[in-house]
C-alpha cells in the first residue's frame, strides 16, 4: 500500500506523462481508491504500481476507470427528487425550452431517473439534458443504459417514494438479468466527455444537477467547480447538490438563495 | 499519548453504550468524538437529538469538508463513507458499499489511522456482522489505542470477536470501564 507522499509523487507523474489532473482531489477518497486498484491488480507497492501505470495503457485505462468513483442508484434520495418536482419542475415549465446539465453522471442512473420524472411531469418534449462525466467509460455504459436487475426492488420503492406515477417497469426493456432504458428516453440527451477540472462553461441550462460528485474534491477544487456551474446558470437557474455537500465554502455561496435547505437545492440571484 | 479522536464504531445492540459512554464523559475531554453507526438510509432518523439529549458536547451530522473540531461529537451520516484528510477535515464518498455497510466502519477506521497514526483511539461496540475488525487491526499496527466491547457485555458479540480473532493487541472491556480509560486518559 501507498503513503500519502507516495500519493502526491503519483499524482504527480499522472498529471505529467499522462495529462489527467487528480492533484486536487481529495487525498482521502483517492487513496481508498488507489488501494482498492492495487488490491484487485494484486500489486504491492506505489512502485509496482508506478511502473504498470507508465508502461501498460491498457492499465492506465483501467486505473482511470476504477479510482474515479461510478457507484449510483436509480431515485437515490427520493426526498430530493420529490422536492425538485414540487419547487423546481414548475419553474422549470415556464420556459419555452429548458436545458438540463448531468454533471458527473457516472452510469447515467441519476440522468435516466431525472428524464423519467421530466416524462411524467410533461416536460419531456421540450427538454434537453447533456449529461457528463470524466470517463470515457461511464459515458459508454450510460449511452447503453443497461442495468442489472439485481437492485430493481429498491428503485422501486425509491420511485414510489419519490411519487412516481406510473411502473418502473415501463421504462425498461428487461429480460432475466438486465434492464435497458426505453429508447425514447436516451433521445433528448447528450452523453459527452467533460472533465470539470479542466473544461469550460459550454452551453446555458436552467438546472444543473451534480450530486455527489464535489465529495471527491478538495475544497479549493469545488470551488472551481461552482464557479463553473455559477457561469452556466443564468438568473433564477437552479444548482442541486448532494445532500451533505455545501456551497458554504464557496467564493459563490452568496450568489444564491436556498430553495430546499435539506435537500441542496438553491437558485442563483445575482 | 492523548488521542486526538476517538472513534466509536457499532451496530446492532451498540446504541446503549454509546448513549452509556456519552452521558459518562467528563466535561473537560478535549478531543473530537467520531461516531459510525450502522443504520438505515432514506429514514429520517431521531440519532442525533437522542445522542444531544445524552451529552453536553455538540452533536452535528458530518458534512463535506467540514474541519473537525474538539469537543464536537460527530456522527457518519447515512449512506455514506466518512474518511479523514490530511488538513484534519472530513470527506464524504459514496463509493461501493464495505461488508454490507455505508457507512462502514473499516473504512472511517482505516483512513483516521492513516492520517493520525498512534494519535487515535478506536472502540468497537456490539454488532452482527465483522465490519470494523481489519480497520482497528490497521489502527493496532498503527500504535493507535484499541479497544473492543467485552464479548460477554455485548448483545451481539460477533463484531468484537471478530476484532479479537484478528488481532490481540485490543484492549477486551465493559461499557463502564471503557467510559473510566477515556475519563483517565483523554482528559
Amino acid at each position: 500500500m501507498i503513503t500519502l507522499n507516495e500519493l502526491d509523487e503519483l499524482l504527480f507523474t499522472i498529471k505529467k506523462q499522462f495529462d489527467y489532473d487528480f492533484r486536487d482531489y481529495s487525498k482521502a477518497s483517492m487513496l481508498r481508491r488507489i488501494h482498492r486498484f492495487m488490491d484487485i491488480n494484486n500489486m504491492k507497492s506505489g512502485v509496482d504500481l508506478k511502473f504498470e501505470l507508465i508502461n501498460n495503457p491498457t492499465i492506465f485505462q483501467n486505473f482511470i476507470n476504477e479510482i474515479v468513483v461510478n457507484v449510483s442508484e436509480f431515485f437515490r434520495d427520493p426526498s430530493f427528487f420529490k422536492s425538485l418536482q414540487e419547487k423546481v419542475f414548475p419553474y422549470l415549465d415556464s420556459y419555452p425550452k429548458i436545458n438540463i446539465w448531468s454533471a458527473g453522471c457516472s452510469f447515467g442512473e441519476e440522468t435516466y431517473s431525472l428524464n423519467i420524472l421530466l416524462k411524467e411531469n410533461k416536460l419531456f418534449p421540450k427538454t434537453r439534458i447533456y449529461a457528463t462525466d470524466i470517463s470515457s467509460n461511464a459515458i459508454e455504459r450510460s449511452k447503453k443504459g443497461i442495468y442489472d436487475n439485481t437492485n430493481f426492488k429498491d428503485y422501486t420503492k425509491n420511485y414510489y417514494e419519490c411519487g412516481g406515477k406510473e411502473s418502473l417497469n415501463n421504462y425498461f426493456v428487461s429480460d432475466e438479468r438486465h434492464s435497458m432504458i426505453q429508447s425514447e428516453l436516451k433521445q433528448n440527451i447528450l452523453f459527452s466527455n467533460h472533465n470539470l477540472v479542466a473544461d469550460s462553461v459550454f452551453k446555458e441550462c436552467q438546472l444543473i444537477l451534480c450530486r455527489n460528485v464535489l465529495i471527491y474534491f478538495n475544497s479549493n477544487l469545488q470551488n472551481k467547480a461552482l464557479e463553473l456551474f455559477y457561469q452556466s446558470l443564468p438568473v433564477h437557474g437552479f444548482l442541486a447538490i448532494g445532500k451533505k455537500e455545501s456551497l458554504r465554502f464557496s467564493s459563490v455561496y452568496e450568489n444564491f438563495k436556498e430553495v430546499d435547505r435539506e435537500e441542496k437545492i438553491y437558485q442563483k440571484i445575482k | 499519548m492523548k488521542p486526538e479522536v476517538i472513534i466509536i464504531g457499532g451496530s446492532a445492540g451498540a446504541f446503549d453504550s454509546i448513549l452509556s459512554i456519552l452521558n459518562n464523559l467528563d466535561k473537560n475531554i478535549n478531543t473530537s468524538i467520531v461516531i459510525v453507526l450502522h443504520r438505515l438510509k432514506n429514514t429520517t432518523s431521531s440519532f442525533e437529538s437522542i445522542l444531544q439529549r445524552n451529552t453536553h458536547y455538540s452533536v452535528k451530522e458530518v458534512e463535506d469538508k467540514e474541519e473537525m473540531k474538539k469537543g464536537f461529537i460527530y456522527t457518519a451520516p447515512a449512506d455514506y463513507h466518512l474518511l479523514l484528510e490530511e488538513d484534519r477535515s472530513f470527506s464524504l464518498d459514496v463509493s461501493e458499499l464495505v461488508n454490507f455497510s455505508r457507512p462502514s466502519i473499516d473504512v472511517t477506521f482505516e483512513s483516521f489511522s492513516a492520517i493520525l497514526k498512534e494519535k487515535c483511539c478506536g472502540i468497537l461496540l456490539s454488532g452482527s456482522n465483522h465490519d470494523g475488525a481489519s480497520g482497528l487491526k490497521i489502527m493496532a499496527e498503527n500504535n493507535g489505542k484499541t479497544i473492543i466491547q467485552d464479548c460477554n457485555e455485548a448483545v451481539y458479540r460477533m463484531m468484537p470477536l471478530a476484532a479479537k480473532n484478528i488481532c490481540d493487541k485490543h484492549k477486551e472491556l465493559t461499557t463502564q470501564n471503557i467510559i473510566n480509560i477515556l475519563n483517565n486518559e483523554c482528559s
